[in-house]
């Protein structure tokens, strides 16, 4: 394949995945504390996750596969248990290859806004990079960090803190091959 | 939407003949003030000069003690300096006199410059049931002795005129000691009624430049973020106040994620990050008019950290591409841009020196947080944090002389200052999560956010002395983050 010809491919991936605007956090998509308000603009819509027991829908992956890697302190090391998840994510989407997938990097509370952002790339990056050396192609997969802007456990403990440092991998139907 | 702009008011000294050019306290730079006091000072200053010295000491951060000023009772009229304890100069600010159409605007303002000056700790202003005498008319004679025996070191009057929607204050700050007015602080602000506070700002900032020999802080603006939402689901937008809260315009909606907003140093235009596009993206934003344009679009990247370079014709950010986050500059004019560093590791938060020549920015090269200065060129940079713990947020003193940043250590953040070498490190506060100080344009106080921990936790605006005193909480409607201090405003 030519460069050019990649180069279309991953404007044209980019062009979907735009579509889908990928802050899912935004007031798009169902204002204050609705994460996703069917049909809200812009927003995943989540009534289209379809049924956890079909392999092919997002709901499988989210729940079956798994959606999320896990990660220490200031590192963006995937562990051996992350590999596991994300093993099988790049098996399920080179099965699955209508879908495409933004990966979102997050870090705790700890550190400052700035350095969590960076931090949060680092390890969106470092799953993306996974995937790919998995077989995913590039040009369906794309990331992005929000430091420490949306936490998923709200108290400040490690307990809580073990679950915001995560990568998520969100996927949206529509990336044609 | 509120517009955030305000007219500036025009200044002109007052000269009636009651100017009294009589030397209190110079206005010239604080080195000069700083040579003058290791020389003897003119004899017949001798009294203010106890009174004035310990305070410019005290100015110069020679102190370091997180203890908030304490007010005397009957105290005899001198600042001491305990361990750091500062005893506030008694002044006074009868209210303003109404010279036509002033209505509430005369009380209104004399309150302002009130709370402007109790807000710096260094004053204490006397109850009005204590005065001996009133103030009948601007220019009417002041009787000095009556202010003396209530312990006034200042005092103040002032008077305000309205005219359909003009508004003009003037005033004067004599020095009770000697019965004369203050050098340079005898003036006349004109402007918009829509301004009033700015006139009260002027007229404070002007008080407290006479008296310590520093610029003043008033008359400033701050952006910030205000927040409301849950934790898990924070709504954030952009918005900005006077620095004493007052005044909040709102600049964008919640509908996207915006953080850490910058002045240019005109005050013109806001620099953030906004997640509008569904990526981080450095931002522009024009005060006046509100509209914004996206920085740097590059696909597949993310934009965030920007600054305004002193001259307003740069913006240095930091550009995260593959997972790797590095600092570039990019020419607001020719739209050209530039690498500044280039490692593998996170270099994030720059800040300009203010002559323009250094930046000072934050990298985990060696494995944590630390702070680092390269030239404005660009390059690897020296590292200048050297204690324990990790350090971030960086930002370089309007006066150049210091660093302030955000520390962490031991799973508390503190706000601290070093020199720009890294030497005579100071932490001001301690909490569960201090973070992001901006400068007062006088160099002389920070303002930060503090948040609080768990489930329920909530970002303020705080504010605190160089020197660690007078730390406290700014006012804002709901939760606050972010805040970035405007240049004085003209």
């Amino acid at each position: 394949m030519t460069l050019a010809v990649k180069s279309l491919l991953v404007i044209a991936a980019l062009a979907l995945a735009a579509c889908n605007n990928p802050d899912r956090y935004g007031a798009g998509a169902g204002g204050p504390g609705g994460a996703g308000g069917p049909g809200g603009a812009g927003g995943i819509d989540t009534t289209g996750l379809g049924d956890p027991n079909n392999p092919t829908s997002i709901a499988y992956f989210n729940q079956r596969v798994g959606d999320r890697v896990l990660f220490a302190v200031d590192q963006s090391t995937i562990s051996p248990e992350g590999r596991a998840v994300l093993t099988a994510q790049a098996q399920w989407l080179m099965t699955n290859a209508g879908y495409a997938a933004i990966i979102e990097g997050h870090a705790d509370e700890q550190g400052t806004r700035e350095y969590n952002l960076a931090l949060g790339a680092r390890r969106a990056a470092a799953v993306q990079n996974f995937l790919i050396s998995q077989g995913v192609p590039a040009n369906r997969l794309r990331t992005i960090s929000y430091g420490k802007e949306r936490p998923i456990e709200v108290c400040s403990t490690e307990e809580c803190y073990m679950q915001n440092r995560r990568a998520v991998t969100v996927l949206s139907a529509g990336a044609g091959v | 939407m509120t517009r955030a702009h305000i007219l500036a008011p025009t200044v002109q000294p007052f000269a009636d003949g009651a100017v009294v050019p009589e030397v209190l306290l110079s206005t010239r730079p604080l080195a000069w003030a700083m040579t003058q006091m290791k020389r003897s000072l003119n004899p017949m200053r001798a009294a203010l000069r106890t009174l004035f010295a310990p305070m410019l000491v005290a100015l110069l951060g020679l102190t370091m003690a997180g203890i908030a000023p304490v007010s005397a009772q009957n105290a005899p009229p001198r600042i001491v300096i305990g361990p750091g304890v500062i005893e506030p100069m008694p002044i006074a600010i009868p209210t303003f006199i109404d010279e036509g159409g002033a209505g509430e605007y005369a009380r209104e303002i004399s309150r302002v410059v009130q709370s402007d000056l109790e807000g710096t700790g260094f004053f204490r202003t006397i109850g009005e049931e204590a005065y001996i005498s009133r103030i009948t008319g601007f220019d009417a004679p002041v009787a000095f002795e009556d202010w003396k025996a209530i312990n006034a070191q200042v005092l103040i009057t002032g008077a305000v005129s309205v005219s359909g929607d003009r508004i003009t204050v003037k005033f004067r700050a004599y020095d009770v000691f000697n019965g004369q007015v203050m050098e340079g602080a005898a003036l006349q602000f004109a402007g918009t009624t829509q301004g009033w506070r700015r006139m009260a700002h002027k007229v404070a900032d002007v008080v407290y430049s006479k008296i310590t020999g520093e610029g003043g802080y008033f008359d400033s603006r701050v952006v910030f973020v205000s927040e409301s939402g849950p934790k898990n689901a924070r709504l954030k937008r952009l918005a900005v106040m006077d620095y004493d809260g007052a005044n909040v315009a709102y600049l964008t909606d919640s509908a996207s994620i915006v953080l850490a907003p910058r002045f240019s140093p005109t005050g013109d235009r806001i620099l953030y990050t906004s997640y509008e596009s569904g990526f981080p993206r450095i931002t522009l934003l024009d005060v006046a008019s509100l509209s914004r344009q996206s920085l740097d679009e590059q696909p597949g990247t993310m934009t965030f950290a920007p600054r305004f370079s002193p001259d307003g014709g740069t913006v240095v950010f930091s550009l995260e591409r593959g997972g790797n986050t590095d600092i570039y500059a990019l020419n607001l004019s020719s739209g050209g841009l530039s690498q500044l560093t280039n490692a593998p590791s996170i270099e994030t938060a720059p800040s300009f020196s203010p002559d323009g020549s250094q930046i000072v920015f934050e990298s985990d090269r060696t494995g944590s947080p630390q702070i680092y200065v390269m030239p404005a060129s660009g390059g690897e940079g020296t590292r200048i944090s050297g204690g324990a713990g990790r350090y971030g947020t960086p930002v370089w003193s309007p006066r150049g002389d210091l660093v302030a940043f955000t520390k962490q250590n031991e799973g508390r953040f503190h706000i601290g200052v070093m020199r720009t070498d890294g030497s005579e490190e100071r932490l001001l506060t301690a909490s569960f999560l201090d973070e992001g100080p901006t400068w007062a344009p006088n160099g002389r106080v920070l303002m930060f956010t503090r948040e609080t921990s768990g489930a329920g936790g909530q970002a303020q605006l705080w504010s605190v002395d160089i020197t660690g005193r007078n730390l406290k909480q700014i006012p804002t409607e709901g939760p606050a983050s972010d805040p970035a201090w405007s240049p004085l405003l003209p």
